[in-house]
């Protein structure tokens, strides 16, 4: 049985101009606070009037972005060595990229050439495990990083971080609900993982939105095909934090994605076939439950499959 | 497969009811394929297409059909190209340059407007329209103290939207910024780059010259006044990054002179340059023939060529086929290469026009300036 099928988590599209939250959050019958993690935002992660305005109110900030600050202030050691580990993730990411924009030509040009099936279709199909080969090697080597870091810093052990998250433990422990907002979704990862965020949470239910919903899942999985600079190939940059299985959320997909260029889509959902890659828009409601998704919302949510189509999930 | 005005012409000559009918049922000019049909209807002794291409005779004589009024020349155009032109009509020693009638696009510049054509394949980006999604930037006016000049320069500033005194910002100083924003679409632009975080937000610093084709042409005073006066007084009264990596200058045609220039004049000062359609007149032997307006400008290219050094970290840099800049673009890049800066040079078919710096902002402002666009999913 999966570790978070008692989990109860809804997934919404981006909320800027379509907000869905307070709809949602109350169709969850959650009564009392939320606790919101607005770190992606950066500099901005305290403006919460709109979103206070939205929820009535009920509204935590848990202010991780700036307990952060305030970590790195006051434990220098930790604060450089965060930053050591974060410039060798960076080159590893360069490195990964260039074997990876050479296998996804390789992978493109054999999917678009014509000629006997019975040549080319093993071909392709080894071209495309040569890509998930690729990322899953680059994804071991990255949480090998990462498991290092925890092991020789500690860093929940560490008197001024405890105290932070001893914080924040309390702010949880009095809302009854948890939502994280998009943004900046390496910056939020990593103050998710700082804090140990994951491990407060509970069973408490959890609502997240763009970015937000990136990093809550198994892989954070960057995207853009039609980026002003370079080839637009997907990448992956690290686990998220595993709060839910099976599911790729891909926020802002009508304007991130080619969804109407089938070599495009048919790649990206055979390269990442063990998860379902959907697109989420304004008003897309996706829930957990139960240890399986289901679509609760309006038009916003489409999953893209591997014959290149992509697939309206209705509520 | 012949094209449509070699339909009408079957009938010789056509009649004023199939005339009406082929310009009824047609946008003009007409493009088919590579083919592009300039037609015109109205009395004149001649007609003529003026256009701005570069490498082609600029005036066209139209030919007219005979017992009719319609004139027409066809034209062979590249797919993607962009040109802008205007009909000349002569009435015995008369001649008057005009809009074309049948074509409702235009584009303008400071100088007055001209009929555009676009050729198979050319689309206004998107990213140039506005974007209702798009949070709008502001413009403020702000009155510099210069001593390069003496007394005050007013400079019209963007501001990016959700600007925040917490975040340090790069400055791009924009020559001819007000015909920028006017004709080439810039705050739109910011904006909507901004918007789709393939930049990062910028301040840009909007300057206009009383005197440009003296202060452009690689003028030490307005060198001074960038460096010395703009630069610094804004740096002190906003959240700038300061260092060269933040600063960037950027112009077209005699603008671009005065980008590099500037930079060359102070290296290691800004980082970055983008510079369209450069006015980079230079001489290997004998008298330029661009006239006296260039005599500057060639003194500054021939000395820069001489000695380039390293100004800034990143070049980028744009022209049209269709200019006669074209040459002179050309033969800076390799020497730019050499000196180890960073250059991307980038060709488009069209002119020297504001509309063509435009649709070429996107690729330079988010090569000079990365937005977070991989990283941020609002």
């Amino acid at each position: 049985m999966d570790a978070n099928s008692n989990r109860r988590i809804t997934l919404l599209g981006p909320q800027r101009l379509a907000p869905t939250l307070a709809s949602a959050v109350r169709g969850s019958g959650v009564a009392g606070e939320v606790a919101v993690v607005t770190a992606g935002w950066q500099e901005r992660e305290e403006e919460l009037d709109e979103l206070r305005e939205h929820l009535g109110g009920a509204v935590v900030n848990l202010r991780l972005y700036a307990r952060a600050e305030e970590v790195f202030r006051k434990d220098r050691a930790l604060a450089r060595a965060l930053r050591q580990r974060q410039e060798r993730l960076q080159r590893m990411q360069e490195l990964y990229r260039l074997r990876l924009s050479h296998a996804m030509e390789a992978a493109r040009q054999l999917l678009t050439r014509r000629g006997d099936p019975e040549l080319l279709t093993p071909e392709r199909e080894a071209a495309v495990a040569a890509i998930r080969e690729l990322d899953r090697a680059h994804l071991e080597r990255v949480r090998a990083v990462h498991r290092d870091f925890d092991a020789s810093l500690k860093p929940l052990g560490r008197p001024t971080l405890a105290r932070q998250r001893d914080e924040i433990a309390s702010l949880l422990a009095g809302c009854a609900a948890f939502a994280v907002a998009g943004g900046h979704v390496a910056l939020l990862l990593n103050r998710l993982r700082l804090f140990g965020i994951a491990e407060l949470v509970g069973d408490k239910p959890v609502f997240a939105w763009s970015g937000g919903a990136m990093v809550l899942g198994e892989r954070l999985v960057l995207f853009h095909d039609d980026p002003p600079q370079g080839p637009g190939n997907a990448e992956v940059l690290e686990s998220g934090l595993g709060l839910f299985t099976g599911m790729l959320p891909l926020p802002h997909g009508r304007r991130r994605l080619k969804l109407d260029d089938p070599l495009r889509v048919g790649l990206f959902a055979r390269r990442f076939g063990d998860l379902a890659c959907v697109a989420m828009d304004d008003g897309a409601i996706l829930r957990w439950e139960g240890g399986r998704w289901t679509p609760t919302g309006g038009d916003g949510s489409r999953q893209l499959l591997p014959d290149g189509t992509v697939s309206e999930l209705a509520a | 497969m012949s094209l449509a005005i070699q339909q009408l012409l079957l009938a010789s000559p056509p009649g004023e009811e199939a005339i009406r009918q082929f310009l009824a049922a047609h946008r003009f000019p007409l493009v088919e394929g590579t083919s592009t049909t300039f037609v015109y209807k109205g009395g004149g002794d001649k007609v003529r297409l003026r256009h701005f291409i570069y490498g082609l005779p600029s005036s066209r004589p139209m030919k007219r059909v005979d017992g009719t009024d319609l004139w027409y020349v066809i034209e062979e155009l590249p797919p993607g190209s962009r040109i802008e032109y205007k009909l000349e009509i002569v009435h015995g020693k008369d001649r008057q340059w005009i809009l074309d009638p049948l074509n409702p696009f235009t584009a303008r510049d400071p100088f007055g407007a001209n009929s555009v054509c676009q050729a198979a394949g050319y689309e206004t980006p998107e990213w140039a329209l506005e974007d209702a999604e798009a949070r709008p930037g502001r413009l403020e006016s702000v009155e510099v103290p210069t001593r390069a000049f003496g007394g005050k320069r007013e400079v019209v500033l963007y501001l990016p939207a959700r600007m925040r005194p917490s975040r340090q910002l790069p400055l791009l100083v924009a020559h001819d910024g007000l015909d920028y924003v006017r004709y080439a679409s810039l705050k739109t632009v910011l904006d909507n780059l901004v918007h789709r975080l393939e930049i990062p937000q910028l301040l840009v610093a909007l300057t206009q010259s009383p005197d440009r084709l003296r202060e452009y042409a690689g003028d030490r005073i307005h060198a001074r006044f960038l460096t010395e006066d703009l630069v610094p007084w804004l740096e002190k009264r906003f959240p700038l990054q300061g260092n060269p990596a933040g600063r960037c200058l950027m112009g077209a045609s005699f603008g671009g002179v005065a980008s590099l220039a500037t930079a060359w004049y102070h290296p290691g000062f800004y980082g970055r340059l983008l510079l369209q359609s450069g006015s980079f007149a230079f001489t290997d032997i004998g008298e330029s023939e661009r006239g006296p307006a260039f005599k500057p400008v060639v003194g500054f290219v021939n000395g820069f060529r001489a000695a380039p050094g390293k100004p800034v970290e990143k070049i980028f840099l744009s022209c049209g086929v269709y200019e006669s800049l074209i040459y002179e673009n050309r033969s800076l890049v390799p020497l730019l290469q050499t000196t180890g800066m960073e250059v991307r040079f980038v060709e488009a078919r069209d002119g020297h026009n504001w509309e063509n710096w435009r649709d070429r902002l996107r690729e330079g402002l988010s090569w000079l300036f990365p937005g977070p666009l991989w990283m941020v999913y609002e």
